[in-house]
């Protein structure tokens, strides 16, 4: 059963978050009322004519570098030609043979080992408009999509496990957030990705004929996906049968890939040159330019944080998952934060609170600057771990400054040597049976202590001044 | 000689989205055959060389700012729409 | 004789003088329209209401600094956009576009000058054809004999301006629309370099050749048209940002020691002989004027249909492809599905001669056929744009007839379209190099017909273009020789 070998490869679309579209100045807004965001050009009506949105160039660049391609010197434009109501000019404008990135790759993790996805191609092209389907026979266009930028990244075939696929899919995206042109949301479909999976017999050269899945809605649906393709494909395979090429879509419900059609031939979209737009031409300057605009990426940040923050490799990792966490750790350390305890709360509070409830870093209340400073309070004795631990579920919740918190909470902690003292001579005096115990070796008789403390001081005492004076104290009788 | 079949001719009309009538691709064939004909007296040219001609002016890298505009209302946008719907343009589905 | 016998300097001095208004202009072209385009039918649609009113208030507000084109009657051609009014390129697709929505980038300069647009022109159906014949509508007539075609695809336009129903006109040129009917017409038509007017409004037939251009009764209006027109356009990407000469500056200098080129393909076998012998007698008005003449070779020349053909086809059958009957225009009434509203909207709209190139094209671009047809075309296309060039490096401009025939009888070519565009040899390789070309009247032939004299100059050079075409004008009388209609008799 396992002497096969899986070969996928991808083809994510990209939309870029630039003001206009790509080639109308029609707004490029998400969510608004159908057919609002339209003008004639987008309408593909009679003589107009595309122009080209210099940002969406510099944004595909943008792309194109931060995932280690070559940065094409001449290119252009060409038309891919075929008929569907949401595609109006009956072409799309894309690219054909000079794409503006290739040669590129990405870095994975899985499993605890590195592995490098090479990347075929990053082209520019528009975006269509949206078809819905309705169940009386008729579909509904709305053209507010069509036209907006749109990279679409092929990886090559290097992908091998469904897994490898999911962490391409991440990476990507976290990349491509980094570079900040695109929001990358899958649900709003900023970001959509169709697979391409074969299977071979392990040792063969030659690829196996591979089927194509469509509407992906999540990365783990594309990991789903992939994994009933890969057992489907081998159960075929198994019994003597013949993988057809075919393009299939996932069903979310049944969870099973659906037959959508059986190609025959290669599409033939009859590209030519786009007779009205002239050739771009990338010189040296205008490549460094976009170059220098690129923001560290994740793995840039993840090597620094290692080396320079001495955090472990794991919480590096985590920390730069996504653009919105490693930024917001950044801006905790900035507020003057120890690395390693901002790293502490935000790969656990943080995290279980975002995961309890379901909300992103961007949504929560408390800033960087507020977790920064309640660490501090922590680390000049001002509250304990545990006091720590109520002023972040106030912080978090609703926000504000934690010194505040602590004060109307109560929450300072009892550093008062004289103090404490008082207080533990007056517990020990209460407790001789407990000492004697401790004296004997009961070790438990020393937690007891500290808790009745604890208890005498409603959890504002010192912890570990707590300790040493009982022992001092002890010591004494 | 370049040969055109009325398979290809009908393969052609669908690429073109043509409906397209058996008279039709009698017709067409042979006229298309004619004018295909006469298109192989390129042939006698050799063009290794040469590089071909997309635009007959030197132009590059025209673009504009990434500055949106309004134009046209989306009342103007459905106004010459054959079928509508909720704002939306109205086509038949496609059968399965 | 009638108010389109005047220049457009005469005009402007009767307008100031109070001797006419524009309303006399607006009323003398819509009542010539009502006397004799039943007989011509050049016009689609008319812009009569609008353009009345128009006209009143344009008498109002005359002013000192008005421009050389104030209140004069244009007719356009109808693949140019022309916003809430009826817009069809003279297919049946677009019967019903009454508002394209917006202004080509052409009809805001006009406005600007404030022309009155009479209406819009018959065509050969998204200006494929050289006969009209190809109108989705109906078939304009040479008002020199009716029995004859006014050449295409802007025959509505030249058409209309012979026959006086408009004083001038606009038309485009892909392979030789403006100056074949111009020819044909015996009118003067100009199609400017590539790039030097903005294609944005323009329907598109072939994107990479065609352009907008004037049709006039003089060269010196034509110039004075042109000038309106030109000017780079952030709409239009393939739009040259160029400096724009003032061509009325033309006509000041004399052809005294210019460089004629002839080439020997242009008056060759195939072109008639009445007019090869008007062409030659142009050259010797040119000698007498003291231009020299030398003859030269276009080596590529024979190739340049064919090439044409593959690429304009192609290009077309993309551009024409957005006609599906979702967004604007006419769908089919049938009941169907998806793909067949497509299939059966497109078949009922497009005529003939739309589907054959539309098929073409598709074809030459299909996988497998890309290299042999598309890019061979493409390659063929630099040969001839380095062959004018060369000459280019010796001469000022290239001389030679427009067509190699006068107006063909009505239907005479219908049914051989391979013969009729191998007629367009003359016109064809001046889009394909970009460079500017024009049609003035040389003569007539035993029948009457016009016969157009083409002069086709460097890039942007269309100064030295009208320069040669005045100085010919000037020296002869073809150009003041009208047709007799209907009503004239």
């Amino acid at each position: 059963m396992s002497n096969f070998e899986t070969v996928i490869g991808l083809e994510v679309h990209v939309e870029l978050k630039t003001n206009s579209k790509i080639f109308s100045p029609a707004p490029n807004a998400f969510g608004s009322e159908p057919n609002s965001n339209v003008n004639p050009i987008d309408l593909g009506y009679p003589g107009v004519l595309p122009v080209l949105n210099e940002e969406a160039v510099n944004y595909a660049m943008k792309a194109a570098m931060a995932i280690n391609c070559d940065i094409a010197t001449d290119t252009k434009f060409d038309r891919k030609n075929y008929f569907y109501p949401d595609n109006p000019k009956a072409y799309q404008i894309s690219q054909f043979d000079q794409p503006i990135g290739e040669n590129g790759y990405i870095d994975i993790e899985v499993n605890g080992e590195t592995k490098r996805i090479g990347i075929t191609r990053l082209h520019l092209e528009e975006d269509a408009g949206k078809l819905t389907h309705n169940d009386d026979g008729y579909s509904l266009v709305d053209y507010n999509r069509q036209g907006t930028p749109l990279v679409e990244i092929v990886s090559e075939p290097d992908i091998r496990t469904p897994e490898e696929a999911y962490a391409y899919l991440e990476k990507l995206k976290n990349i491509i957030q980094y570079t900040g042109v695109s929001d990358c949301k899958m649900e709003e479909g900023s970001l959509r990705c169709d697979a391409n999976i074969s299977i071979r017999p392990i040792g063969q050269k030659e690829f196996g004929t591979k089927t194509e899945l469509k509407n992906l809605n999540s990365f783990s649906f594309v990991q789903k996906g992939l994994e009933f393709e890969e057992k489907r494909q081998r159960e075929v395979l198994l019994n003597g049968g013949e993988i057809l090429q075919e393009t299939r879509r996932y069903d979310e419900k049944t969870k099973e890939t659906i037959l959508m059609r059986v190609k025959e031939g290669s599409d033939d979209y009859r590209y030519f040159p786009e007779p009205d737009l002239v050739p771009l031409y990338i010189d040296d300057a205008w490549k460094e330019r976009i170059r220098k605009e690129i923001p560290e990426l994740p793995d840039a940040r993840l090597a620094r944080y290692v080396k320079d923050l001495d955090l472990p490799a794991y919480d590096a990792g985590v920390l730069t998952s996504t653009i919105e966490m490693s930024d917001f750790f950044e801006a905790a350390i900035a507020a003057g934060a120890d690395p390693k305890q901002a790293s502490n709360w935000l790969m656990g509070e943080v995290s279980a609170y975002m995961n309890k409830q379901q909300v992103e870093i961007t949504d929560l209340k408390m800033t960087p600057e507020g977790l920064a400073k309640m660490i501090k309070l922590i680390e000049d004795g001002t509250i304990s771990s545990k006091m720590a631990k109520k002023v972040f579920a106030e912080l978090v919740e609703n926000g504000g400054d934690p010194e505040k918190i602590v004060k109307e909470k109560g929450l300072v902690q009892i550093s008062d040597e004289g103090q404490l003292r008082d207080i533990i001579s007056g517990i020990l005096d209460a407790n001789e049976q407990s000492i004697i115990d401790y004296k004997n070796g009961k070790d438990k008789a020393l937690g007891f202590l500290v808790g009745q403390t604890m208890k005498a001081t409603k959890g504002q005492a010192n912890p570990p001044m707590v300790n040493k004076i009982i022992l001092e104290e002890i010591d004494k009788r | 000689m370049a040969d055109i079949s009325k398979e290809q001719v009908k393969h052609v009309a669908n690429l073109a989205r043509l409906a397209i009538t058996d008279e039709e691709v009698e017709r067409m064939t042979k006229q298309l055959a004619d004018i295909i004909n006469y298109a192989e007296l390129l042939n006698e040219l050799d063009t290794d060389n040469v590089k071909p001609t997309t635009h007959v002016l030197d132009l590059k890298n025209v673009m504009r700012k990434d500055e949106p505009r309004e134009w046209i209302s989306k009342e103007d946008a459905l106004k010459n729409a054959p079928d509508q719907k909720d704002g939306q343009f109205r086509v038949p589905s496609i059968l399965e | 004789m009638s108010l389109f016998d005047y220049t457009l300097k005469e005009l402007q001095e009767k307008l100031h003088n109070k001797e006419i208004t524009v309303s006399d202009l607006v009323e003398a072209s819509y009542n010539r329209i009502n006397e004799v385009d039943d007989e011509i039918q050049a016009f689609l649609t008319l812009n009569e209401e609008e353009a009345k009113q128009q006209a009143k208030q344009l008498d109002e507000q005359l002013g000192s600094d008005a421009s050389i084109l104030y209140g004069v009657p244009i007719g356009i051609k109808d693949n140019i956009v022309t916003k809430g009014l009826r817009t069809t390129a003279a297919s049946q697709i677009l019967e019903n576009l009454n508002d394209p929505l917006y202004d080509a980038t052409v009809i805001e300069k006009l406005k600007d000058e404030k022309t009155v647009t009479i209406g819009k022109l018959n065509m050969d159906e998204f200006a494929m054809g050289s006969t009209n014949e190809n109108s989705g509508f109906k078939k304009v007539r040479n008002p020199w004999n009716t029995d004859y075609v006014p050449g295409g695809s802007s025959g509505g336009s030249a058409a209309a301006v012979a026959a006086g129903e408009v004083f001038f006109s606009l038309g485009s040129d892909t392979g030789g629309s403006i100056r074949q009917p111009a020819s044909f017409c015996g009118v003067v038509g100009l199609k400017p370099t590539y790039g030097l007017v903005s294609r944005f409004g323009l329907i598109a037939f072939a994107s990479s050749l065609d352009q907008i251009g004037p049709i006039t009764r003089t060269v010196e209006d034509n110039a004075h048209l042109l000038q309106a027109i030109v000017g780079h356009d952030k709409m239009d990407s393939t739009s040259a940002n160029v400096e724009i000469p003032q061509y009325a500056d033309a006509f000041k200098q004399d052809v005294k020691g210019l460089r004629i080129a002839v080439p020997k393909e242009y008056l060759a076998e195939g072109v008639d002989p009445e007019v090869k012998e008007a062409v030659l007698a142009a050259l010797k008005q040119y000698e007498e004027l003291g231009a020299t003449w030398e003859e030269v070779s276009l080596p590529h020349s024979k190739y340049a249909v064919a090439a044409y053909y593959l690429l304009s086809s192609s290009e077309a059958s993309a551009n024409l492809a957005r006609f599906d009957g979702v967004r604007y225009g006419v769908r089919t009434e049938k009941r169907v599905d998806m793909l067949d509203m497509f299939k059966q909207s497109r078949a009922e709209g497009f005529g003939d001669e739309v589907k054959r190139r539309i098929m073409l094209g598709t074809f030459a671009l299909s996988s497998g056929y890309y290299d042999a047809y598309y890019k061979k075309a493409q390659k063929v296309r630099t040969l001839i744009k380095n062959d004018f060039e060369k000459i280019f490096e010796d001469y000022d401009v290239v001389i030679g007839p427009t067509s190699p025939t006068t107006a063909y009888k009505i239907g005479e070519k219908i049914d051989d379209p391979l013969t009729m565009y191998v007629d367009d040899i003359l016109t064809i390789p001046v889009n394909l190099a970009g460079v500017p070309g024009i049609s003035v009247p040389c003569g007539f032939s035993k029948e009457g017909l016009p016969i157009g004299l083409q002069i086709i100059g460097k890039h942007f050079d269309e100064s030295t273009v009208y320069r040669v075409a005045y100085a010919f004008e000037q020296a002869t009388d073809h150009h003041k020789k009208r047709p007799t209609l209907g009503g004239d008799k």
